[in-house]
């Protein structure tokens, strides 16, 4: 495995109360276990404050876990002091929904990508500026590209410029939080092939997060849908979209708007809108909106367990399936 | 008698002393109980085109030619002060970010009364039992006991049914919404468009609505309207657009939409990107992008039927007999 993460948890201290603030803690990831192998793409799905930014920010430890691991290619992240860290870090590169946050705007490109070079100690001279008009072409920049300055760029170049600072350190590992979501369909068709053929050609693993199950079925091999900080289903991406065992995933998949008139919308069986993170349910996070939730969802957090097909946290996932499917 | 008729709006921009069309020559319908897309992507002029029905367009910007026609009316020259009044009425509106159309200072209860007193004339005890009534119509829980909450204590979703309420209160004709559920969850997205679907056949409103999503017009529209550059493209019965797409730019998009409950190999992608308004060419839009172009694609296209239906236009050279090569290649 190059990437597993084992019980992770995550916490952020907020304030609030008026007119005397009081500081609580938010669980925004709560016991998630992941891996990745070499070369895999695997997705990360769920609502808005679900988590999943945090996941990732972990697993580069831009977020402190309070428990659990992450372990990269056999080395525990969580733990390793600042300088190994730093020798790390190429190997494992982040894109971001909006690439422009990690753009210098006073930084002509090719000096952005040639400072990243430099502080990892890739190459350097001739070397670093052949690095650099490969990575460009790669990504389908031209090289003139180089002389010129962010916002001289659309919105999809942006994200090829990202995708380029990214390559050049040769990462195993990219973690990309939405980085189609700001796009326009015909662009983020060109930037979804683009990852497409770097896993391909280059090898690389992704941890690819988004909230369009459509995008997340097209790249990703395996994916993880969470919940209030938990993962509560995760398998093969297929199988899991077309026969989907949690009922949040069901939800999730009736909900997806499909382009085609013809398919039918099933109508909608769960009403309101998730819960906020600082009191979370108690038992099974999603039995206030779950239709089948009994007695014992209000008490047992149900285990993430294997069961037809995949991993499934849900007390009554076999006998769902046996009335919904029949 | 169509609720609304736009009948071959341009609307321009003024940029550096240059004027330059936001949107040219669109042409459509909508009748009454009927949902009309509009689709497109980022800057093809959707929410120019809304303003220019609204009467709320910057100041830069103009309707030069065509008709906004309102239940047989043309408004698009019109007072300020008469569309102050057409808006509260008989045109309804919702936007993407419901915070925008809330004044945060007032309580959701007084902001969804105002418009009752204004436009209807209601007592203020009077209005505050319809107003009530309207939060329960939108489905927001214990409405009565939610009038004095200020916005800021509601979620994403129930914010935007507080819009919702607003954008109805006075029985509208017409309701556009413009991207009403692109900031919100799926689940949420869906309960609004569900909200939407009901109010809408409950009441036979005329409904428009701008998305760029092509999932929900499949789900949600009667009709669409596809644009890009500011030009009315194509226009269409639902399944028509998606079983029969004429002009090549709604070919590529549906060709390039990942889909959650099928395998596709390789999404197609349409190369370059949309030109910014300065730098639209003047002929048919679509040109740079075009596997099709020919050299009369410089020109304007006319808008031609498909098919022998009339209900369904493509402004496409190719779809114009004796103008080069065959339609229903690519
Ligand atoms: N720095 C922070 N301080 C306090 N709370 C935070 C912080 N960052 C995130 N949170 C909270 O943690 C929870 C998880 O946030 P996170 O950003 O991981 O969610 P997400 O799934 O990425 O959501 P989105 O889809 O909106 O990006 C949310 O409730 C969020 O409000
Ligand atoms: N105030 C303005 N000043 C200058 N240009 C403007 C202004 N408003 C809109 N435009 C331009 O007019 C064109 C149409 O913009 P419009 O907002 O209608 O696009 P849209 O289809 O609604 O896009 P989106 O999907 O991003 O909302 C774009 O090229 C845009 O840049
Ligand atoms: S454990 Fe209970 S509440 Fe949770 S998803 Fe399963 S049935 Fe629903
Ligand atoms: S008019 Fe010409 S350039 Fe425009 S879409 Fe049709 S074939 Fe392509
Ligand atoms: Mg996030
Ligand atoms: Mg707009």
């Amino acid at each position: 495995m190059l990437l597993q993460v084992e019980g992770l948890r995550v916490t952020y201290p907020v304030s609030r109360g008026w007119p005397v603030p009081r500081t609580s803690y938010l669980r925004a990831v709560d016991d998630v276990s992941l891996n990745v192998g070499a070369g895999e793409a695997l997705g990360i799905v769920g609502e808005s404050g679900c988590g999943k930014s945090t996941v990732a920010r972990a697993i580069l430890r831009l977020a402190r876990a309070d428990e659990g691991r992450v372990v990269f290619d056999g080395v525990d992240v969580t733990r390793l002091p600042l300088r190994a860290l730093r020798k790390l870090r190429p190997r494992m590169q982040m894109i971001f929904q909006d690439p422009a946050a990690s753009l210098s705007p006073r930084m002509r490109i090719g000096d952005a990508l040639a400072e990243a070079i430099a502080v990892h100690g890739i190459t350097h001279g001739g070397d670093a500026r052949r690095l650099i008009k490969e990575t460009l072409s790669d990504v389908g920049l031209p090289p003139e590209a180089a002389a010129r300055y962010p916002h001289e760029f659309s919105g999809g170049q942006k994200q090829r410029i990202g995708i380029a600072r990214a390559l050049v350190l040769s990462p195993s590992l990219i973690i990309a939080d939405e980085p189609v979501s700001a796009l326009d369909v015909s662009v983020q068709a060109q930037i979804l092939n683009l990852l497409a053929r770097l896993q391909k050609e280059r090898g690389i693993a992704f941890v690819f997060i988004s909230h369009d199950l459509g995008v997340v079925r097209h790249f990703c091999d395996r994916t993880a849908v969470m919940y209030l900080g938990q993962v509560i289903e995760q398998g093969d991406t297929r199988p899991l979209f077309d026969r989907p065992a949690h009922p949040y995933t069901r939800l999730l998949r009736t909900v997806s708007p499909v382009p085609d008139p013809d398919i039918p919308v099933p109508p909608l069986a769960v009403e309101g809108e998730p819960p906020s993170p600082l009191d979370p349910p108690p038992g099974c996070r999603f039995h206030p909106r779950c239709p089948y939730a009994a007695e014992r969802c209000r008490a047992e957090i149900p285990a993430l367990r294997p069961t037809m097909g995949h991993l499934v946290a849900c007390h009554f996932a076999e006998a769902i399936a046996a009335q919904e499917d029949a | 008698m169509s609720v609304l008729h736009i009948d071959d709006l341009r609307t321009s921009l003024t940029l550096n002393g240059r004027q330059h069309h936001a949107v040219r020559e669109v042409n459509f319908r909508i009748e009454e109980g009927e949902t009309v897309a509009v689709v497109g992507e980022s800057g093809c002029g959707k929410s120019m085109l809304a303003m220019s029905i609204m009467g709320l367009l910057p100041s830069i910007a103009v309707v030069t030619d065509g008709h906004v026609v309102l239940e047989g009316k043309p408004i698009e020259r019109e007072s300020e002060r008469q569309m102050e009044a057409i808006r509260g009425a008989r045109i309804g509106m919702i936007f993407q970010e419901p915070m925008t159309a809330l004044n945060p200072v007032l309580t959701v209860g007084e902001q969804i009364a105002e418009p009752l007193r204004d436009h209807l004339g209601l007592s203020r005890s009077e209005a505050r039992r319809r107003a009530i009534a309207l939060m329960e119509r939108v489905r927001i829980p214990s409405a009565a006991s939610r009038y004095d909450s200020y916005p800021h204590e509601f979620s994403g979703g129930m914010r935007q049914r507080v819009v919702i309420a607003l954008a109805i209160a006075c029985g509208p004709r017409l309701l556009i919404a413009d991207e009403p559920t692109t900031a919100l969850d799926v689940t949420v997205q869906r309960q609004i468009l569900d909200l939407l679907d009901m109010l809408q056949d409950d009441g036979r409103m005329a409904m428009m609505l701008i998305t760029h999503n092509l999932g929900i017009v499949a789900a949600h529209a009667d009709r669409v309207v596809v644009m890009y550059g500011g030009d009315m493209v194509e226009s269409a019965p639902v399944r028509a657009l998606f079983r029969n797409p004429a002009h090549p730019y709604s070919r590529a998009l549906l060709a390039s939409l990942p889909r959650v409950d099928r395998d596709l190999s390789e999404l197609a992608s349409i190369p370059g990107r949309v030109p910014p308004l300065t730098r639209l060419p003047d002929g048919c839009r679509f040109i740079d992008r075009c596997p099709h172009a020919m050299k009369i694609c410089q020109a304007l296209p006319p808008r031609v039927p498909v098919a022998d239906d009339a209900e369904h236009e493509v402004r496409c050279w190719l779809h114009v007999e004796g103008s080069g090569r065959d339609a229903s290649a690519g």
